[in-house]
């Protein structure tokens, strides 16, 4: 028991270590001259990792992997609920950018059609 | 009536009551900030004009409270630890040190909200401010509830150690859960809202 928890305890240290130097990167790569989208994407890629740290190391997910015995080698109940709620997650975040991707109800003009133009919007 | 399974896992979940409980909870408040963060996306996408997080917060002052979140996180983990080396006054250590982080957060949230304040930087001044001030102020909902529950078990909650070791330990087990998910929260909180 004893052995099983100071290896734990020296994982917590390296994953502690980790975490303090994303956090500088963190800081670092927002003072790079990039592009938004870039800056987004390099600002998810860190915290992502950040937070697969935690979620891996200090809440111990990589050792839920117990599967349910009901369904006789199942992924956990810990696993699959979150699976479950990472997918609405998903939806729930990318519910805006559909919206705002959606171009329904707006007017565009094919080339050489007959379409209105679009100097002549339709009234709201 | 005893509350079945909080110290055996139960045949059929393979899991104690306690430990699927809160993930359940934190599932759901997985759901309740991905709204928050959903909402930050439409605002921003539809706004004429977004701050550079930088220009507006204390950047500094900001990594460092990440700093000292992460930190709270560590000491939580040896507190666990050290309930499991059998070491009540090991765990008393690290999660006073974790309660103390916790409250050096929210002095330092405190200042930072004052000061926005001072400058006339108010929830309702942008859209920018308010889905700051949203976030964060849930956030620091979080931190306030999750000092309480630690204080408990740092001080009367303790004495269910002297009658059932395991039911204390895994006690620690899911409030330590919970403590992480809101450092979770925060480390995608300030890239968002400071840096972006």
């Amino acid at each position: 028991m004893s052995d099983h928890v100071q290896h734990h305890i020296a994982i917590y240290k390296k994953v502690a270590a980790a975490l303090a130097v994303l956090t500088v990167l963190t800081v670092a790569v927002s003072y790079l001259d990039v592009s938004v989208p870039v800056a987004v994407i390099i600002a998810l890629i860190i915290a992502g990792t950040k937070g697969s740290l935690v979620l891996s190391f200090f809440m111990h997910l990589l050792e839920e992997k117990k599967p349910v015995p009901l369904s006789r080698g199942g992924i956990g109940l810990i696993i699959g609920s979150l699976l479950v709620t990472a997918l609405f997650f998903l939806v729930v975040i990318f519910i805006p950018i559909f919206g705002h991707a959606d171009k329904v109800g707006t007017y565009f003009t094919l080339p050489n059609s007959n379409a209105p133009t679009v100097e002549t919007p339709a009234a709201h | 009536m005893d509350i079945p399974y909080i110290v055996d896992e139960r045949p059929d979940t393979g899991l104690t009551n306690v430990k699927l409980g809160i993930w359940l909870f934190l599932a759901s408040e997985v759901m309740l900030f991905g709204a928050l963060f959903s909402s930050y996306v439409l605002l921003r996408l539809i706004a004429p004009d977004w701050p550079v997080g930088a220009e507006v917060l204390n950047v500094p002052m900001g990594t460092f409270n990440t700093a000292v979140l992460i930190g709270s996180s560590v000491t939580m983990v040896f507190a666990y630890a050290s309930l499991q080396m059998d070491n009540l006054a090991g765990f008393k250590k690290f999660m006073g040190i974790t309660i103390g982080l916790s409250l050096l957060f929210m002095v330092v949230k405190g200042f930072e909200y004052n000061h926005e304040f001072e400058i006339g930087n108010f929830p309702w001044t942008s859209t920018y401010l308010a889905i700051y001030f949203t976030m964060t102020g849930l956030h620091a909902l979080h931190i306030i509830g999750g000092v309480v529950v630690n204080a408990y078990f740092l001080g009367p909650g303790s004495k269910l150690w002297e009658t059932n070791k395991t039911q204390f330990t895994n006690r620690i087990e899911a409030a330590g859960l919970y403590w992480h998910f809101v450092d979770l929260v925060w480390i995608f909180l300030f890239p968002v809202l400071y840096l972006l």
